[in-house]
């Protein structure tokens, strides 16, 4: 077999070479060939066509992420802010925490359980490698409609695969979201989050320096698997068709990926680390660019010591391969015998497969024949970057002008009883217990709340009773109706969230899934999001640490509803002064916090009865949601409240429903003075939450609230065992629980 | 009474956790010489009626839809020859 070699390349300059079918354009191509000042090799042509695509490049999103550096507010927390594998935050006594979330939409469709599972073992890596112990994860999911057959497909598959994944690595579960709507049919969101945990003084960066230093590629054996994954599957449309290509999928092994994390954390803690990058997107390709162009020197890489699944592979595609459990670390030369050894110990095949140079470029040596020599930040770094053409959908206007105020109210308290039974047993707003109870949610014995709770919890330290909190929250139907707010909407809700249960917000990861970049609108409805999105960080002083960008979630013209998912992450001084969501005991006097507008604009009440999307999706007050989240914690922290449930989508019966049934609790509502008992369960106006005060708190609780100027409205009583809205009905929690609890193991079990 | 025997392996490029493990094992109990395991599933149909055409073709659908996942597996199928001397075929 000949291979083609640099000294070929420059030789042969008219050879054909398939860029087009490794996704690059034509203008891209010859970008390459003005770098090189020659036409590539097959290997570089590799490595340049995964590196500049969309999912590794960024090159359609990167002028509007900008602004997530630009407008990030002070923050002392932050350690290491974007562009490292995960942002790292601190945390206090001396514990920094680093968390990221990420898509893995395209993968899940194709092979759902091993798509969604092999998304857990890629964000887990990523936070290894920053030097952390990956302690929690949690998985927004988005899927098409409830009732279609597909979703049958693909929702048992991406349920057991995270389930399969993470419980095997021994990682709870803590949360996440699941939602339906016929408009994810065909390109389900399946996103995944990992938390970490380490000391300051253990953070690790990508990069390769120090002359001589070795470059060891360490965990499994690198095969045909997932080559191209990146630049075909993430970075183009699926066919009306469905996908007409089906590359080979990427299958995981939770348990070589569970040595893994014990063997670099042992490697970290006897510090024979200089540089780490785990093997995603891109493999070999991403992992040696990146590190070189991060260090100070070249890199040297003999290709074909990399140890192989599969003797016939390629140097191309050895590059490109996406093979699981894999990561790369630079040692220097003193240390490398014992980085081998500890390898060893844990049963992890380690090799030294090249080493860092003086000057400036990444070789890649195959067989004794040069076959890669380049700048390696041309690779990595200096990627294609569009500005690609948006314009405000025409569509836009009538949408926002069809308003949901005109929707058929219910006539009765009989119809708005029937409603609510409805609300609570729709798929969205009904039970997810099917599902999270599938996941390991306490396995390592430090979880504190876990799903169906606001915020998943975690203990940090067990002698001080340090722990984190992290929500993930992200409505595709706001934002749809006005991307701006709805990225504002889904930041205010994680942050609520984070808040609701005794946390202080202090950071934000964001994963944002749109339609195609090609089309204007979509790019219109990602850049709205993006400044909607970075506004509302500076606003609330919660930097950006992170994150992942999906677009092409689309089939033929039909793109998802933009799907900006952000994860708020905060921090508890003491776990134990958490705020749980159960209403437990009778004459616990319940408080509606914030104020009730008639917004009813992508509600979950006009889905579910009216199948109707249209008019503007709630206001957003981001000091409000400030001054929300300082009441809620300082509440926690004194001891004035019991319990605390955020209000969204569903609006205040959902969120009372949930906690009467976490706590096996009824409650007894008034509706309060100027409001129609509909608007008051159904709008979802931001900037509110539930919470149930022990009498003798009372005072205090109401005090603090007028000091600060809260709006505080005291709206019922925790009691009996029905929940009834005085003069219009009363439902018992056997009947609420049946409605709420039914759909999805009848949809699925 | 004929009976069908569909095979279904891992596609040769997709990662086998279990045929690596396997792999690993062996040579701990003192097998040695093997250089790759790689482990699948066997289906064994018993037929109704005769394994005509029809019957093969409709076996291969329900391979392809059910006893197989033909986005990361292949499957062949063929017909075992039965103690009473039944036609064989083999197909894929």
């Amino acid at each position: 077999m000949s291979v083609d070699t640099t000294e070929h390349a420059a030789k042969t300059p008219d050879v054909e070479q398939p860029w087009a079918e490794l996704g690059l354009k034509e203008d891209e191509y010859a970008r390459i060939r003005e770098i090189l000042g020659r036409r590539p090799t097959g290997a570089e042509l590799a490595m340049y066509s995964v590196m500049w695509s969309e999912h590794c490049s960024y090159k359609s999103s990167k002028v509007h992420l900008r602004q997530f550096g630009e407008k990030a507010p002070e923050n002392d927390a932050m350690l290491v802010g974007i562009g490292e594998n995960a942002g790292v935050v601190d945390v206090g006594q001396g514990y920094a925490v680093t968390f990221k979330v990420e898509s893995h939409n395209h993968p899940s469709y194709i092979e759902p359980y091993q798509g969604a599972a092999t998304g857990i073992g890629g964000i887990v890596r990523d936070i290894l490698a920053m030097g952390a112990r990956p302690v929690a994860v949690m998985d927004p999911l988005r899927f098409g409609a409830a009732d279609h057959p597909d979703t049958r497909r693909v929702l048992p598959g991406v349920v057991a695969g995270i389930g399969g994944y993470g419980n095997c690595l021994g990682l709870p579960n803590i949360g996440g979201e699941i939602v339906f709507d016929s408009c994810y049919q065909g390109n389900p969101l399946v996103n995944a989050l990992c938390v970490g945990v380490m000391k300051h003084e253990d953070i690790h960066l990508a990069k390769a320096s120090g002359t001589g230093n070795k470059v060891i590629l360490y965990g499994a054996r690198t095969g045909g698997d997932g080559i191209g994954g990146v630049s075909v599957l993430a970075s183009e449309t699926f066919d009306a068709e469905g996908p007409s290509r089906r590359p080979a999928v990427q299958v995981g092994d939770p348990f070589q990926e569970k040595l893994l994390i014990e063997c670099t954390l042992e490697v970290f803690a006897e510090d024979l680390v200089v540089g780490i990058q785990d093997l995603g997107g891109a493999g070999l390709s991403c992992a040696t660019s990146e590190l070189a162009s991060a260090g100070s020197g070249g890199m040297r890489v003999e290709l074909d010591t990399v140890p192989l699944r599969d003797a016939t592979l390629s140097p191309e595609e050895i590059l490109m391969s996406e093979s699981q459990e894999r990561m790369c670390a630079i040692v220097t030369p003193e240390n490398t015998e014992r980085f081998l050894e500890i390898c060893e110990k844990w049963d992890v095949i380690a090799t030294v497969i090249g080493e860092v140079t003086e000057g400036d470029r990444l070789e890649i040596f195959w067989r004794g024949e040069q076959i890669v020599d380049v700048i390696p930040g041309t690779v990595a770094h200096e990627g294609p970057v569009y500005e690609r053409p948006f314009a405000r959908p025409d569509w836009l206007d009538a949408l926002q002008a069809d308003d949901a105020a005109r929707l058929a109210r219910p006539a009765n308290a009989d119809a708005l009883r029937e409603q609510v039974l409805a609300l609570v047993s729709s798929p969205n707003q009904a039970a997810k217990t099917w599902v999270t109870s599938q996941y390991d949610r306490y396995v390592l014995g430090n979880t504190v709340l876990a799903q169906p709770e606001d915020s998943g919890m975690i203990r940090v330290d067990e002698e001080t009773n340090l722990g984190v909190a992290v929500a993930t929250d992200g409505n595709g139907r706001y934002a749809k109706l006005d991307p701006y707010t709805g990225a504002q909407l889904a930041l205010a809700e994680a942050y609520r969230n984070v808040a609701a249960t005794g946390a202080t917000p202090l950071a934000v990861t964001d994963c944002l899934n749109f339609g195609s970049p090609e089309d204007p609108a979509v790019m219109w409805q990602f850049a709205e999001a993006c400044r909607g999105l970075a506004d509302g960080c500076q606003t609330l002083g919660t930097p950006v640490t992170g994150g992942n960008v999906s677009l092409y979630n689309q089939t033929g013209e039909q793109a998802i509803h933009p799907t900006p998912v952000v994860g708020v992450l905060g921090v508890i001084d003491d776990v134990t002064r958490r705020t749980p969501m159960a209403f437990t005991e009778d004459g616990q006097l319940l408080y509606l916090l914030g104020d009730t507008r008639e917004e009813f604009g992508g509600s979950a009440w006009s889905q579910v009865v009216h199948d109707h999307l249209g008019g503007l999706p709630p206001q957003v007050d981001l000091e409000r949601e400030r001054l929300l989240g300082e009441i809620l914690v300082n509440a926690s922290r004194d001891g004035m409240i019991d319990a605390a449930h955020d209000l969204s989508d569903g609006g205040l019966v959902q969120a009372v429903v949930e906690s009467c049934l976490k706590g096996g609790k009824g409650a007894r509502l008034v509706v309060p003075d100027g409001l129609s008992a509909f608007t008051f369960l159904f709008s979802e106006s931001a900037g509110r939450a539930v919470v149930a005060v022990p009498r003798s708190e009372e005072v205090r609780f109401n005090d603090m609230c007028g000091a600060r100027g809260l709006p505080v409205t005291r709206i019922g009583v925790v009691d009996g065992d029905a929940v009834e809205v005085q003069g219009e009905f009363t439902l018992t929690l056997a009947e609420l629980r049946e409605a709420n609890e039914r759909t999805l193991p009848e949809l699925f079990g | 009474m004929a009976r069908v025997v569909v095979d279904v392996m891992l596609k040769p490029e997709i990662l086998d956790p279990q045929g690596q493990a396997v792999q690993r094992a062996l040579p701990r109990l003192g097998f040695d010489g093997i250089t790759d395991v790689r482990q699948g599933k066997r289906f064994e149909l018993e037929l109704e009626g005769p394994v005509d055409d029809a019957a093969l073709a409709r076996i291969r659908e329900m391979a392809e839809s059910f006893l197989a996942n033909t986005v990361i597996e292949d499957f062949t199928v063929r017909v075992e020859e039965s103690a009473e001397g039944t036609t064989a075929g083999a197909a894929s």
